[in-house]
């Protein structure tokens, strides 16, 4: 009852959440966008780093990257075609990334994230000025809003599905036992390079993939704008909100902080960093393992 | 020409090492993943350059002032913001988690209100603008004086950590917290000094920087890079291997922006990084 309960509830809301643009205001239809864009970051986020604790600062690195491959080829490839040479391009930056610093303790890997969007944007823009000569792209596809936002829930709902059968395999079961201690998990015979490689290349192409999909909305595309480090942040900030190492944690973060955030970078476009900063502090400090653990632990002392 | 690049390098060299010095410090001994650190070093230069153009106070003076109040400044965020994550990481590996996280909203924090009160263009002040010929060499006199504050700093601080009782205590920190106390060590006490001390050279390098630099207040976190990539460069702790490696660096990043293109440098330290962590990823000198 439960099981089909867990699968059948989902489901219904992917088939509300997709007529929903039949009803929705152009408005309306572009925060729904931003909620699912922000959903699959976070997802795909979590999924790696939510349970290994092996810190992503370099989301933007991808999802730029994704969005720029776009900027480049839609005029001379079909639009499928582009996706799939992003995607590809985004498991082939992942595969670089990991393969030179996921054998190593993981403050290498958080370092080497920390710089990876400067570098991308500072290589990008170096070419552009110096080989090609125009900094700045046009997207002209011939993609509606709804489009977008059609492709974006089926990313992630495939990411939340994804997600969910990988934590019952034993791939998942390994992630587990890597997060908690890397030093019982290598005597247990689990490859660790191996496990963290290929889950970090699958999150990875996953958010390369949001941004080749959510850049027909910019139209204009110049490295200082897709490259923007605040998605880097916006994302850490609402896996951890709603607990980056549950299922359905980092989707339950996204949606209500992306509401804010838009609310506050409309309304106090000055200060809006100062208080997503003071915000992502205080998740550090009260929610370090999210609202839903909290939620939990609040449950057991009251039955104790 | 070549000398050119060699002494310009050396010049931006000392303001990296002293960078990574402080960086090393707050990690080697603090266990803090401070990537906050840009911002903090922006911080001073940003003070240098108002107490400047807003007071007339002469630039060394200044930097004399933003030791001490660097040190403060440390001293205050480990007690209000580190001192807590520490003692609820209890000695665990959630410390690195934690400290990664909190700084990397200070992180934002502080370029928030870096923009908001400095604005997004870059800032440079015109300070002792005249060449002094240095080997043939036509240098500002402003980098000469930049890179004899580095070198004082620096040159100090190593000769206190390796000759003080001060320096022993902290090294002592830094090599094993666990028994540190068995030899009556305050480790709290100790690693917020370490911190403390590390942000003091962050203040003091973010003013030397603002001397003979223009910044902005969004290029923080390329500070912070250069400086963790220095400090696995030389080794994490290792004092000596990061003021090797910042020399190292800032003849690099000046070979490659005047010999390939000044778009480049962080490329260069990418690159090196990428050649560290593929060679020795337990730093260029470190004993095995």
């Amino acid at each position: 009852m439960r099981k089909t309960l867990s699968l059948a509830l989902p489901l219904a809301a992917l088939v509300l959440l997709a007529a929903a643009p039949l009803v929705a205001s152009a408005y309306q239809l572009g925060l729904l966008l931003g909620m699912a864009t922000y959903v699959t970051l976070a997802s795909a986020w979590a999924l790696f780093s939510g349970h290994t604790r092996y810190i992503s600062l370099a989301t933007v690195a991808f999802y730029g990257t994704g969005a720029y491959t776009v900027a480049v080829l839609n005029e001379s490839l079909p639009y499928p075609v582009v996706l799939a040479v992003a995607g590809v391009i985004g498991a082939g930056l992942a595969l670089v990334v990991g393969l030179s610093t996921l054998r190593l303790a993981g403050i290498y890997f958080v370092i080497f994230s920390f710089g990876l969007s400067e570098l991308i944007r500072e290589l990008i823009t170096w070419y552009e000025v110096n080989v090609t000569g125009t900094l700045g792209r046009y997207i002209f596809l011939d993609i509606t809003a709804r489009g977008i936002y059609w492709q974006m829930l089926a990313l992630g709902a495939f990411t939340i599905g994804l997600t969910a059968w990988i934590h019952r395999r034993r791939l998942g079961l390994a992630l587990r036992v890597i997060g908690d201690d890397e030093t019982v998990a290598a005597h247990s015979g689990i490859h660790l390079a191996r496990v963290k490689l290929i889950v970090f290349v699958l999150a990875s192409t996953i958010i390369t993939l949001a941004g080749a999909i959510a850049s027909p909305r910019w139209v204009y595309v110049e490295p200082s704008i897709v490259f923007n480090p605040t998605v880097s942040f916006l994302t850490v900030i609402m896996a951890l909100l709603g607990g980056a190492n549950r299922l359905w944690g980092p989707a339950l973060g996204a949606v209500p902080l992306f509401l804010v955030f838009e609310w506050l970078s409309s309304d106090f476009p000055d200060t809006y960093p100062i208080i997503l900063g003071l915000l992502f502090i205080a998740v550090v400090f009260v929610l370090p393992n999210g609202v839903l653990a909290g939620i939990e632990r609040l449950r057991q002392r009251r039955k104790a | 020409m070549l000398l050119t690049t060699l002494i310009l390098g050396a010049v931006l060299g000392g303001t990296y090492a002293l960078l990574a010095l402080g960086l090393t410090l707050q990690y080697g001994i603090a266990r803090i993943m401070n990537l906050a650190y840009g911002e903090l070093t922006l911080i001073a230069a940003f003070v240098l350059v108002w107490a400047f153009q807003g007071l007339g106070l002469s630039p060394i003076i200044s930097i004399l002032l933003l030791a001490p109040a660097g040190y403060l400044v440390g001293w205050a965020l480990y007690t209000v913001m580190m001192g807590p994550l520490v003692r609820r990481a209890g000695g665990s590996g959630r410390l690195e988690v934690d400290s990664i996280l909190a700084t990397f909203g200070l992180l934002f924090l502080i370029q928030g209100v870096l923009l908001l009160t400095a604005g997004p263009n870059f800032t440079s002040i015109s300070y002792l603008d005249r060449g002094v010929s240095v080997f043939g060499v036509s240098v500002a006199a402003n980098k000469l004086v930049a890179f004899g504050i580095c070198v004082v700093a620096g040159g100090a601080l190593v000769v206190a950590l390796a000759r003080t009782r001060w320096g022993l205590t902290l090294r002592a920190v830094a090599l094993s917290p666990v028994s540190a106390p068995l030899v009556g060590i305050d480790v709290n006490r100790t690693m917020r000094q370490g911190f403390a001390l590390g942000t003091a050279l962050a203040a003091v390098a973010g003013g030397t920087l603002a001397m003979y630099q223009t910044f902005s207040a969004t290029g923080g976190v390329v500070f912070t890079m250069k400086a963790l990539v220095i400090v696995i460069m030389g080794g994490v702790g290792n004092v000596g291997g990061a003021l090797a490696a910042g020399l190292a660096l800032g003849l690099v990043e000046t070979f490659v922006a005047t010999a390939i293109d000044p778009g480049l440098t962080l490329a260069a330290t990418f690159a090196i990084f990428l050649i560290v962590l593929l060679w020795r990823p337990q730093g260029l000198f470190r004993r095995r």
